[in-house]
């Protein structure tokens, strides 16, 4: 026999294993500190966290080194990390009033109370590709940053907290209040139970929080560019920094136990006819680090599942939800890889059949 | 059932510290958290309970990747002990790379014994094949399913699917064989066909082929599948009938290998790959169970398989 099919597997797969590490640090470069991942990657890492639902920073950054910079296995390793995790509790409800922000806008006003900030972002910086990165030099770097910094005014006393701007439209009573859909006494647990449909808004959340950055934006952007009715605004997007209170469950007291980073973004969209009143309704969408495409892409998701009969995929739920899992899709994407012999023959002898059968139209045959 | 948030007033457990891993092995004994296992087991109670009936649950994320067997391998881990000894085919092989990779992994988690013997192991998961050595009362065979929703055939969505299961509406999926009939003169639904669990819940028997299915029809083993990504497990318990769907004028058939036989071992009455030769282009056959094959050629004193008749109805 000539040909014997993916066998005697275990020392090949010990030998994939190894070749992988060479790819990954076989040439001649620097080998990169996770260190210098987290603080100059940092929006990968954000990223990592944000699909592997673990606030990490040093394991993000590992993961992402460990998966030579595809952030779907990173963030896959990240996730089989977190399930061995065992649950300790839940931390309390946080008003994101209270954010120590580094970045603040609003599309749907000009002046808002606290003011817009514009803080760290590429979105007014020319795509052109920084030759003087190529060799940096440490000690300018260094240097140019101390400048900018001594240079900045500071805003003293910061702000203990930034109103939300939409809390003024809701004040007008121009916003639909949303209510948990359906009969949602608790917050439900994605981690701990599968989900039923009609999702309740948390378990809906959740899911959302945790997706595939790319896969939302597919979604969101199908809804934006006319697959859907949804025409945004963004009310308000926050970059910050978030206390986690959680109760000592010795004392009964609540106390802080650390920040985490990240992306709130809250859009605006009016009701359509169908939907009822002239007035609007919002979308939400939260996500660890900073990330604001993601962000962005799960308010308007949130808005378009959140009304009555889905028109388009984006609007259907079970649609959304289902799909925008990476770990989950790039999993059973890849799974196609491995051996299905047995079914193809399977497969085979029913084609063999119908085309072994007389009185087959003769278009048909070979 | 929705979850809850533990209620405030609930007691504090003794000592949180007492939950956390121990910090020499870092993973619990099977990797996963007793809480999980618990859950798992629970879960599977039910689905042995109501056979055939897909009863949801909170699968954790594996060191492997979703679609690539987590679901039987979370059963595996939730059942396995000590004493077990395992045995762990893909395709009917148990060298093929996953199965030799899962193997690896439990064996790392829990030092079980292995076994390629099928009668020796009391506890085999299996991804797309029935063993053809028949099954005993003390063994567990766990199927690893991609697509635990029979009806995902003619209905994408889980909302609907779960209310055509609740009435026992399987109009449609009778509707699509039929019309497959009409269209072919033949079903041509290959691996994954659609059976009736106790005449009650249709179910998908993961991607096994049509040769496979007779040996689920009141057997003796407990057939336990669950789909990781899709977190579902169902089970089919011992003597259970399970017939697949068919028509009192179109009879259900199995694959045909007539008159075909192993050329590696010389059996007849097993499930075939077809092997085409590098050097010649012939195609030859060669058992899908390779375990199967080496006893046969070991020329041990091993039952002929259960014979899967051509028409068996």
């Amino acid at each position: 026999m000539g040909y014997v099919a993916v066998r005697g597997g275990a020392a090949a797969i010990e030998n994939a294993e190894k070749f992988s590490e060479v790819r990954r640090a076989g040439g001649d470069a620097t080998l990169l500190q996770p260190e210098q991942i987290r603080e100059q990657l940092h929006l990968a890492v954000d990223r990592v966290m944000g699909e592997g639902s673990l606030y990490a920073p040093d394991l993000a950054a590992l993961a992402f080194k460990q998966a030579a910079g595809d952030t779907f296995e990173a963030a896959f390793i990240l996730r089989s990390y977190r399930t061995t995790l065992p649950r300790l509790g839940y931390s309390e409800p946080v008003a994101t009033e209270g954010m120590r922000v580094i970045r603040r806008i609003s599309a749907a006003f000009k002046d808002i109370p606290g003011g817009q900030i514009l803080g760290p972002t590429p979105d007014y910086t020319l795509r052109l590709l920084d030759f003087e990165l190529q060799d940096e030099s440490v000690s300018q770097t260094r240097q140019r940053i101390q400048q900018l910094l001594r240079d900045t005014e500071r805003l003293q006393p910061l702000p203990e907290r930034f109103p939300k701007v939409v809390e003024m439209l809701r004040r007008e009573g121009l916003l639909v209040q949303r209510h948990a859909s359906g009969e949602d006494p608790g917050l439900a647990d994605i981690t701990r139970q599968a989900m039923a449909f009609p999702a309740p808004r948390s378990a809906q959340l959740q899911t959302l929080a945790r997706g595939e950055t790319g896969g939302m934006l597919a979604l969101a952007y199908s809804n934006m560019r006319g697959y859907g009715s949804v025409h945004p605004v963004i009310g308000e997007l926050r970059v910050g920094f978030l206390p986690v209170p959680f109760k000592n469950p010795r004392t009964g007291s609540v106390e802080c136990i650390g920040e985490v980073q990240v992306t709130e973004a809250e859009v605006i969209a009016r009701l359509t006819a169908a939907e009822g009143s002239a007035r609007f309704s919002l979308g939400y969408g939260l996500c660890f680090g900073h990330n604001e495409t993601k962000a962005i892409a799960m308010a308007v998701l949130d808005r378009a599942m959140s009304g009555g009969e889905p028109a388009a995929p984006s609007e259907d739920q079970e649609f959304v939800l289902t799909h925008v899992d990476g770990i989950e899709s790039m999993g059973f994407c890849n799974h196609y890889k491995l051996p299905h012999y047995v079914t193809f023959q399977s497969e085979l002898d029913r084609l063999r059949r119908i085309q072994a059968r007389p009185g087959r139209p003769k278009d048909e045959q070979p | 059932m929705t979850p809850r948030m533990p209620s405030r007033a609930s007691a504090p457990p003794a000592d949180w510290r007492d939950s956390l891993p121990p910090a020499e092995g870092r993973y619990s004994y099977a990797f996963l958290d007793e809480g999980a296992k618990r859950e798992i087991r629970r879960r599977m109670l039910k689905a042995v309970a109501i056979p055939g009936c897909q009863v949801p649950f909170g699968s954790r994320e594996m060191p492997i990747a979703r679609g690539w067997g987590t679901g039987g391998l979370q059963l595996t881990l939730a059942l396995i002990g000590p004493e077990d000894v395992l045995k762990v085919i893909d395709q009917g092989a148990d060298d093929s790379v996953n199965a030799v990779n899962i193997k690896k992994f439990v064996t790392r988690v829990t030092g079980v014994a292995v076994t390629t013997d099928t009668a020796a192991a009391t506890l085999i998961q299996t991804r797309h094949r029935i063993p053809e050595e028949p099954l005993r009362p003390n063994q567990l065979l766990i199927f690893q399913v991609p697509i635990p929703e029979p009806l995902r055939l003619v209905e994408p969505s889980e909302r609907e699917t779960r209310r055509m299961h609740a009435e026992a509406d399987y109009s449609r999926m009778w509707l699509y064989l039929y019309e497959d009939i009409v269209k072919f003169n033949e079903i041509t639904v290959g691996a994954r066909y659609p059976v009736l669990v106790n005449r009650r819940h249709l179910m998908d028997p993961s991607p096994i082929p049509r040769w496979d299915l007779p040996k689920l029809d009141r057997g003796e083993a407990l057939f336990l599948f669950c789909a990781g990504r899709e977190k579902r497990i169902y089970a089919v318990p011992p003597y259970t009938e399970v017939q697949p769907l068919a028509f009192e004028d179109f009879a259900f058939r199995v694959e045909a290998f007539a008159g075909r036989r192993c050329a590696r071992c010389g059996s007849v009455g097993t499930y075939l790959d077809e092997v085409i030769d590098d050097a010649t282009g012939r195609r030859t056959y060669s058992c899908s169970d390779t375990a199967f094959c080496e006893k046969a050629l070991r020329g041990n004193s091993v039952k002929e398989a259960r014979p899967s008749g051509e028409d068996r109805a």
